[in-house]
């Protein structure tokens, strides 16, 4: 049974004003139907559901209700939005889709949420410690955050994390308590991890054969945060896992399970022709999902300095508006878009107003390949940051 | 004949029972300007739910399900009521937004389309009205 202190009643019962009553409706609700015992304060926020291309009228409605007297009481930080919010135009985003998608983010702007508008948001001023409650959604970041930092979060929807964002408040079960952040199948790994791609593969075959079981990953001598981002994005993709143990990575404790299932290399070349259509066109080329760190980017810029993107493909290099503006400090800007690639803040393929606008997509992303295939009907190759950059220019 | 559930919005209201023994995504699923369901195959496929006190086992898909819920309640094409066996987070809190009177844990297979119902949210009540 849900129990609640005074100054909780009180928000309920709609003394702190009708948008915090129902952020509070929100948060009692789950906190019934999971079973919670309290609720507890969180300190740090991550909203979903930003594009307008996914939002709508409806959404967007309701962000403005909420916004009439809603205000954030913690850090409360952006996901991606459907366009650079201000180079959208040599993007080929159309006006109106601008102007709508510009209310989503002034709504959010005037509850006091920090429009971010990335996935990344531990990159960009958005970084829990060890142990911190907190109230996310984007499913990459939450893996994130469960499984690299050992913060401690749920995998919320875009009104639950508003809601906690407007309390600072979220309903204490699921991966809040210890018992439930406890590794249940051990994942053996047998094949050789290089690039981004490589761990977004991982994810993939993980999360297919997981579903919804914390997995203990074994033998990955080697990561970088770039790709834990990858593995992340698509672990939370391909499964419903929120959180991962990794030997050797991941600070939180854990039992080891007995349940031992093994990847192999053979499993990485299955699950990459899986993501390779055979008769794809490739005509869009995109880096940065999740968003691409300045170590990518200062990477992907030598690797198209003095190069030509070829007639016939775009390019988009996806990133938060921080990291694009040391791009622009330190001169890779100027080269990836004297090469004729667009660094594209706020934004990314998975969620920008893109269908119809291309039929072949290759990206580094088992991610942004789901999304690709299921949202804008494109055919997806995956390669390597190197590759998807020789396709583009050669 | 009386079912016991459990309260997961507020409200009371009686009306007319729409049943499938199959989820429903509302993104991607259900048309949010006509109430009607568009998922190919779904036994409610053609169907519309507005006015109706929908009957489910649990909802699917993506988390803009929920938004999907709320644009249904504006144009007045949302149902009366939801129940479910087991409600999804994403059913929840659309009906948490949008106002939606719903129960679950309810032994739906006790209940058929064109049955007068009662929903008793508030007591997580499902009652039979008339015969």
């Amino acid at each position: 049974m849900l129990e609640l202190k005074p100054e909780e009643k009180a928000m309920l019962e709609g003394r702190q004003g009708k948008a915090t009553r129902k952020a509070m409706e929100i948060i009692t609700s789950l906190g019934e139907i999971y079973g919670a015992r309290r609720l507890i304060p969180i300190s740090s926020v991550q909203i979903a559901g930003v594009s307008y291309d996914n939002l709508g009228e409806p959404g967007l409605e309701f962000l403005s209700d909420m916004a009439a007297d809603g205000k954030a009481r913690v850090l409360t930080t952006l996901n991606p939005a459907g366009m650079d919010l201000e180079e959208w135009q040599k993007h080929g985003i159309t006006a109106e889709f601008a102007r709508n998608q510009q209310r989503v983010v002034d709504a959010f702007a005037k509850m006091g949420v920090v429009t971010t508008c990335t996935c990344t948001p531990y990159l960009v001023g958005n970084l829990p410690h060890y142990g911190e409650h907190i109230a996310w959604a984007e499913s990459s970041a939450v893996c994130f955050a469960n499984s690299v930092i050992g913060a401690r979060t749920n995998r919320e929807g875009g009104p639950s994390a508003l809601a906690a964002a407007l309390t600072g408040l979220t309903a204490e079960y699921g991966l809040h308590l210890d018992e439930n952040r406890v590794a249940e199948v051990k994942y053996e790994i047998k094949a050789t991890l290089k690039t981004t791609d490589d761990f977004g593969l991982l994810g993939q075959v993980i999360g297919e054969r997981t579903k919804q079981a914390i997995p203990y990953v074994t033998g990955v001598s080697h990561a970088t945060t770039e790709d834990l981002m990858s593995f992340c994005a698509s672990v939370a993709t391909y499964g419903g896992v929120a959180m991962f143990h990794m030997e050797g990575i991941s600070p939180s404790r854990t039992t080891v399970p007995e349940k031992t299932e093994t990847v192999t290399q053979e499993d990485l070349n299955k699950a990459r022709q899986s993501l390779d259509d055979k008769d794809a066109i490739i005509d869009f080329i995109s880096i940065g999902c999740p968003h691409a760190s300045i170590n990518e980017i200062a990477h992907i810029a030598g690797l198209l300095d003095g190069k030509r993107v070829k007639k016939g493909k775009t390019v988009w290099i996806t990133t938060a508006r921080p990291t694009k503006d040391l791009a622009i400090r330190m001169g890779y800007y100027e080269k990836i878009e004297t090469a004729g690639a667009f660094l594209v803040s706020d934004a990314c393929c998975a969620v920008a107003p893109l269908k119809g606008r291309f039929t072949g997509l290759m990206t580094d992303s088992a991610k942004a390949c789901f999304y690709a295939r299921g949202k804008n009907k494109f055919k997806t190759e995956i390669r390597t940051i190197e590759e998807c950059i020789e396709e583009a220019v050669s | 004949m009386k079912l016991q559930g459990r309260k997961v919005f507020r409200g009371k209201v009686s009306g007319e029972a729409l049943v499938t023994t199959q989820d429903i995504s509302f993104y991607g699923g259900c048309d949010p300007e006509t109430g009607q369901i568009v998922e190919k195959g779904h036994q409610l496929e053609g169907k519309s739910i507005a006015g109706k006190i929908l009957v489910f086992p649990t909802g699917k898909g993506s988390t803009v399900g929920s938004y999907v819920l709320y644009a249904l309640r504006k144009t007045g094409k949302a149902p009366l009521a939801i129940v479910n066996k087991t409600v999804d987070p994403v059913v929840a809190v659309g009906c948490i937004i949008s106002e939606i009177p719903a129960v679950d844990q309810v032994q739906i297979d006790k209940l058929r389309t064109g049955q007068r119902l009662e929903v008793d949210a508030d007591h997580g009540v499902i009652s039979t009205i008339g015969a």
